[in-house]
């Protein structure tokens, strides 16, 4: 039997509501879990070891009257990019050192009207921008599968707290691969919603028209449950969608071993899935590759039929993402000026002096990059050959995707080219960083929902396959996982920490 | 697209963030190499695609319009808790203007 920190979400629930386990006694073995590994895997930026073991007291409390629902005394980590009241949120930005946030984000107010126990706020790269959590202004986080590498990013923090048995579940957010990503190399489960699935009200902007929140699990059915909890209209997010819920767990809970793939597509017929040339890139690794060909035999195993396709402004993709994200970064980072919260440069009486010596001091090296390129990109003579033509890229891009979905239900590509790799191997230059996402940016310019799920190792390191599918798709996509998973089982294999 | 250091140190003033000499040259390198890998869009025609442009940026299409009612806010205490510097119930800003 699982160790009660390995217990996943539904797992624990179930053992919750026979009273075989305590919420205080699954909060403290993530904390002793966390007390055992953290200086090794550093997932953290703040543990919150007092008010978890007062919120499981009463989540317990709830349990005895007989309430409570499917989150009720289950311990999470947030990635500390979402506000938490009265909680030191830091963006892993000496700029948000010593913020404490006077409201709670939208998604932690719900996971706590829910009765979620918070373990703390998690590791990640600077304000979101990058693929390792090397960026934190803190400290890096470590892959728990080997800890000389990194976990991917930028919610670092949220993927190895999961792998290494921290954490039951994770909050991240996603704004080019920022769950996937981590998720993949970390051998857990991440996805990234639908475009204006989950609110962002509380979540601390990068760029705004791609930021997205989602869930990091042990597997596809907890990944449900979560995002059964998290979506829902907000009118505090003007970008939110008004769509009526859905129940993301229907069709997933119980253990069916049958061959549903055969049946998932529409008009119950097979489930299509396509397989886009252009994700297999040169840079990609063979043991990413030959895993990822395994999984699409098992998918036809499992009755999907498996065609080749083409989606050939990948190519821009890039581009794409780096012109508009900092474009957007620019504009939500003018905010930190020094005045009303924040790092501030005292040791001057002039007000431009304070504000460039608080923003040179508050931001870390990407972070500046970026905040630059934006403004390159966005001014006076080379709007028209960067920005605009961007948003012309974002716009086949997404026309890409609408074509080939008329084509199949859904998308099967790797996550990352690439397994974990070894810390410092990619800071020098950040192209080569930015390549890393190569595969999970698209999905962001597109707006659409994006699952990565574990489908085995290479170099003994994860590899995550993901799936793509059009707006909205989140119930089949997850369904289609589900499937993958049941029939595998690479989602239960776990690192020796 | 090589970038000269004038219009880095100008993007810097744009932006507010000091730059030490060495920084600026090694930002000025490394957006440089950044720019490079832009120049795939130059094959796009912008002609062809201006009409696509508008309003792609809300998938979902609606416009976003809701009924004004009045809710709680944050109290002033509570707004300027993080505040480095305060007089009363004010920020307080370093000198804006030089005689």
């Amino acid at each position: 039997m699982a160790t009660p920190e390995r217990l996943t979400i539904h797992e624990a629930q179930q053992r919750l509501a026979r009273r075989e386990i305590s919420s205080v006694e699954l909060t403290r073995s993530c904390l002793e879990r966390i007390d055992q590994v953290e200086d090794r895997v550093k997932a953290f930026i703040t543990v919150t070891g007092d008010l978890a073991l007062q919120q499981a007291g009463e989540a317990d409390r709830r349990i005895e009257a007989g309430q409570g629902g499917p989150l009720n005394g289950i311990p999470v980590q947030i990635k500390d990019v979402m506000c938490t009241r009265g909680i030191r949120t830091t963006c892993a930005s000496r700029m948000l050192e010593d913020y404490v946030p006077v409201y709670d984000a939208t998604v932690v107010e719900k996971l706590l009207h829910q009765g979620a126990v918070l373990l703390g706020k998690g590791n990640m790269d600077e304000f979101a921008m990058g693929s390792s959590t090397e960026n934190s202004a803190f400290f890096p986080t470590r892959n728990p599968w080997d800890l000389d590498r990194v976990p991917g990013g930028s919610s670092g923090g949220a993927a190895a707290s999961v792998a290494a048995g921290e954490a039951v579940y994770a909050l991240g957010s996603d704004t080019g691969g920022s769950v996937r990503q981590p998720a993949s190399l970390c051998g857990v489960v991440g996805m990234k919603p639908t475009y204006g699935l989950v609110s962002r009200y509380g979540l601390i902007a990068y760029a705004s028209s791609f930021d997205q929140i989602g869930p990091v699990t042990q597997d596809v059915t907890d990944c449900a449950i979560v995002l059964n909890a998290i979506t829902g209209h907000d009118p505090r997010d003007a970008t939110s969608l008004t769509h009526e819920k859905t129940d993301y767990t229907a069709g997933i809970a119980g253990d069916s071993s049958s061959s549903p793939l055969s049946q998932l597509g529409p008009q119950g017929g097979r489930f299509r899935l396509g397989v886009p040339d252009e994700y297999f890139v040169d840079g990609m690794e063979d043991g990413v590759r030959q895993t990822l060909m395994a999984a699409i035999e098992t998918m036809e195993g499992l009755g999907a039929s498996v065609e080749r396709v083409s989606l050939p402004t990948t190519r821009y993709a890039l581009a794409c993402y780096y012109i508009i994200a900092p474009s957007e970064c620019s504009a939500n980072l003018a905010r930190y000026d020094g005045v009303k919260y924040g790092y501030s440069y005292q040791d001057t009486d002039q007000m431009w002096e304070a504000m460039e010596r608080t923003r040179q001091h508050g931001f870390g090296p990407e972070v500046c990059r970026r905040i630059m390129l934006g403004t390159y990109a966005l001014s006076a003579g080379y709007y028209d050959a960067y920005y605009l033509k961007a948003q012309q890229a974002r716009t086949l891009i997404r026309e890409d995707f609408t074509r080939v979905f008329q084509q199949v239900d859904a998308l099967l590509t790797p996550t990352s080219p690439v397994v974990a790799f070894p810390l410092g191997e990619k800071t020098a230059d950040p192209v080569e960083m930015y390549l890393i996402d190569v595969c999970t940016l698209p999905v962001n310019i597109a707006g659409l929902p994006g699952l990565s799920i574990p489908c085995g190792f290479s170099q003994g390191l994860p590899v995550g396959m993901q799936l793509i599918g059009p707006q909205l798709s989140e119930p089949a996509l997850l369904r289609l996982g589900y499937a993958y998973q049941q029939a595998t089982g690479w989602h239960k294999q776990l690192p020796e920490i | 697209m090589a970038l000269d250091a004038a219009l880095v140190q100008h993007l810097a003033t744009l932006v507010r963030i000091g730059l030490s000499e060495e920084e600026l040259e090694t930002l000025r390198e490394q957006l440089s190499h950044i720019l490079e890998q832009f120049e795939v869009l130059s094959e796009l025609d912008p002609a062809a695609l201006t009409a696509n442009v508008q309003a792609q940026d809300l998938p979902h299409g609606s416009g976003v319009m809701r009924e004004d009612v009045a809710a709680d806010s944050l109290e002033p205490a509570e707004v300027l808790q993080n505040a480095p510097r305060l007089e009363g119930e004010f920020f307080r800003v370093k000198v804006v203007l030089e005689e």
